[in-house]
């Protein structure tokens, strides 16, 4: 480009960017996403919060109501304390925290080998992060089903392990470790994909570099090289699990076909909040455990950004 | 050499210092597959090979009379099943049009305008992928409510379409996009429409090929419409018709409730296999900064 046409260039710019015709239009570009993200993301929580301090049974005009939604989840709901909270607290942090962890190591170890076989064990490991609840619930149901025709029961009864088929998906005992494992497969999604290309976008030059700087094992090559140049990719990973853990919070009820789950064993807030807001009609209370998931995710997500995220 | 360990990263031959990762992958990859394939022969089984005993995984002698049944079903309400699943094609195109549309302004927006608070909103929208959708049914169902949307095609559509991580990666594929290209666009007369069909559209194909990947996911399996939004029984999806087959569990309908599964799984791991190569080149610039 000629120096005279450069110029020309930063006067149209700068008439372009000044102009308030540009900035209608600008306005016009972002009122599309920016009225749906309103109205179906920003509001809603923001009416879950308003709601949180209310009396709402659907039917009348919500009463304002003060703390009591926050006072009873702490004094009068039992299986709150007791059962939920830190249920959700367990599964949180073992298919959060756990399967990222999980899947930074997949993508580490899909790295180290040749393309073509990269690619095929990828989707396999993507593949069930594709599966709606549906889907997921089908599969596993068949599996763990507590007749003949679960196939772990019938496996296990051929094996003579056990004479009597186990009600694994009714079982207290059971239901959450089975959750956690579902909820694991079906979690090597988004995430997982960013952390294989963040891996293998790694300037190799840096590896080497390190070497001669007296770096000695793969795993000093991970914590020093690896990590440290993905961080970007690693945040978003974290985020993305941390989404993930919570968006399968149906998957007990799902699985049990029963909410509360069996003896309360497999029960999330997410469950929770269906039980008293779309059964029991209690809206007030329901929002109240909202924004209660809400702030789990959001202390999730700061420790991400707290370890990953750019400081300056 | 030590020196030569560090470029051990995509390696283009094979070596027996890999084997350790085969060794832990293969049966990994394997345990997460399996249930999948095994899921989608159910739908290809005769009735004796369902319930077989042991249960088999592949299908011995396939058949498309699961299929067949499926769609010669009607369900309870007397709605063909060929209904939802034509519901269910209107609303995943119109959803993942509109997505295109809105989500590439957006980000043509974000990436090359300047305007009050665009990094407090940006920032916003980055908290946003976050968002869990489920924790606020409740208040997005009033919503729906007060603006009229019940019983509305719209109710399928709207919460759908405004879709964070979709804003976000294709904001970061049209920050690679030099200011130049663009201004010698505005040059030559081009107006934003322009510009984004001319410049901005061809040169982040990839990320929006991922946008439509994720979208078709998110629309075609919804859920949360059909049950909570829409009462005619008409208007609801397929993914929606699939779990009432597989929740009335009838065990002649097994082999309809796998049929259905694969109805609505397969599209997805088609879709993603034709623009695998989009999503990871997408994924390289989807690290937040």
């Amino acid at each position: 480009m000629t120096g005279s046409k450069q110029n020309q260039v930063k006067q149209i710019r700068r008439k372009k960017l000044s102009s308030s015709k540009d900035g209608m239009r600008t306005f016009f570009l972002m009122l599309p996403y920016g009225l749906l993200f309103l109205a179906f993301i920003a509001v809603p929580i923001a009416v879950a919060i308003g709601l949180s301090f209310t009396y709402f049974d659907v039917i009348n005009v919500p009463k304002f109501a003060g703390l009591s939604n926050y006072i009873m989840l702490v004094t009068q709901d039992e299986s709150f304390l007791k059962f939920v909270l830190p249920n959700t607290l367990k599964f949180g942090l073992i298919v959060g925290p756990g399967g990222y962890i999980l899947s930074f190591v997949l993508a580490w170890m899909l790295s180290q080998i040749q393309k073509i076989p990269r690619i095929i064990l990828t989707l396999a490991i993507y593949t069930p992060s594709m599966a709606s609840g549906v889907f997921i619930q089908v599969i596993w149901k068949t599996i763990f089903s507590g007749d003949q025709r679960g196939i772990l029961n019938n496996f296990l009864m051929e094996a003579d392990v056990i004479d009597q088929p186990i009600q694994f998906l009714l079982s207290p005992d059971y239901i959450m470790n089975i959750m956690i494992i579902v909820s694991l497969w079906a979690s090597m999604g988004i995430g997982f994909l960013a952390m294989i290309s963040g891996i293998l976008n790694v300037n190799e030059e840096l590896y080497e570099a390190a070497y001669v700087d007296g770096i000695k094992n793969r795993f000093q090559e991970i914590i020093y090289i690896t990590i440290p140049s993905m961080k970007p990719q690693m945040l978003f990973g974290a985020v993305m699990s941390i989404v993930n853990a919570f968006n399968m919070g149906y998957i007990g009820v799902a699985l049990s076909g029963q909410n509360p789950t069996p003896g309360l064993a497999g029960q999330l807030i997410t469950n929770h909040i269906d039980d008293f807001g779309f059964l029991r009609y209690e809206m007030g209370y329901a929002a109240a455990l909202s924004v209660v998931l809400l702030l789990v995710v959001t202390m999730f997500s700061k420790v991400a950004h707290g370890l990953f995220g750019e400081r300056d | 050499m030590a020196k030569l360990q560090g470029s051990r990263i995509n390696p283009k031959h094979f070596s027996l210092s890999q084997l350790k990762f085969y060794i832990i992958l293969v049966p990994l990859s394997l345990f997460m597959i399996i249930p999948v394939i095994y899921q989608i022969n159910q739908a290809f089984k005769p009735l004796g090979e369902l319930y077989a005993f042991p249960p088999t995984i592949f299908v011995k002698n396939p058949t498309f009379k699961n299929f067949q049944d499926l769609f010669a079903l009607s369900g309870t309400t007397g709605v063909p099943m060929t209904r939802y699943l034509l519901n269910s094609i209107a609303v995943t195109i119109l959803t993942i049009i509109l997505n295109l549309i809105i989500t590439v302004s957006a980000a043509y927006a974000f990436s090359k305008k300047k305007f009050r608070f665009k990094n407090t909103l940006f920032n916003l929208n980055q908290m946003a992928l976050m968002f869990v959708a489920t924790a606020v049914g409740v208040p997005r169902y009033l919503i729906i409510v007060n603006t009229g949307l019940i019983n509305n095609w719209m109710a399928h559509i709207l919460p759908l379409i405004a879709m964070p991580v979709g804003l976000f990666l294709v904001k970061q594929f049209v920050d690679q996009i030099p200011d130049a290209l663009i201004e010698a666009a505005i040059m030559d007369g081009a107006k934003d429409f322009k510009v984004i069909q001319k410049v901005i559209i061809p040169l982040v194909r990839p990320a929006l090929a991922t946008t439509v990947v994720f979208t078709f996911q998110a629309a075609w399996q919804a859920t949360e419409a059909s049950n909570n939004f829409i009462t005619n029984d008409t208007m609801k999806t397929l993914a929606f018709y699939l779990n009432s087959l597989s929740t009335n569990n009838a065990v002649a309908a097994a082999g309809m409730t796998a049929a259905a599964t694969v109805l609505l799984f397969l599209p997805n791991l088609i879709i993603f296999i034709i623009m695998q190569s989009n999503v990871m080149n997408t994924m390289t610039h989807s690290g937040i900064k």
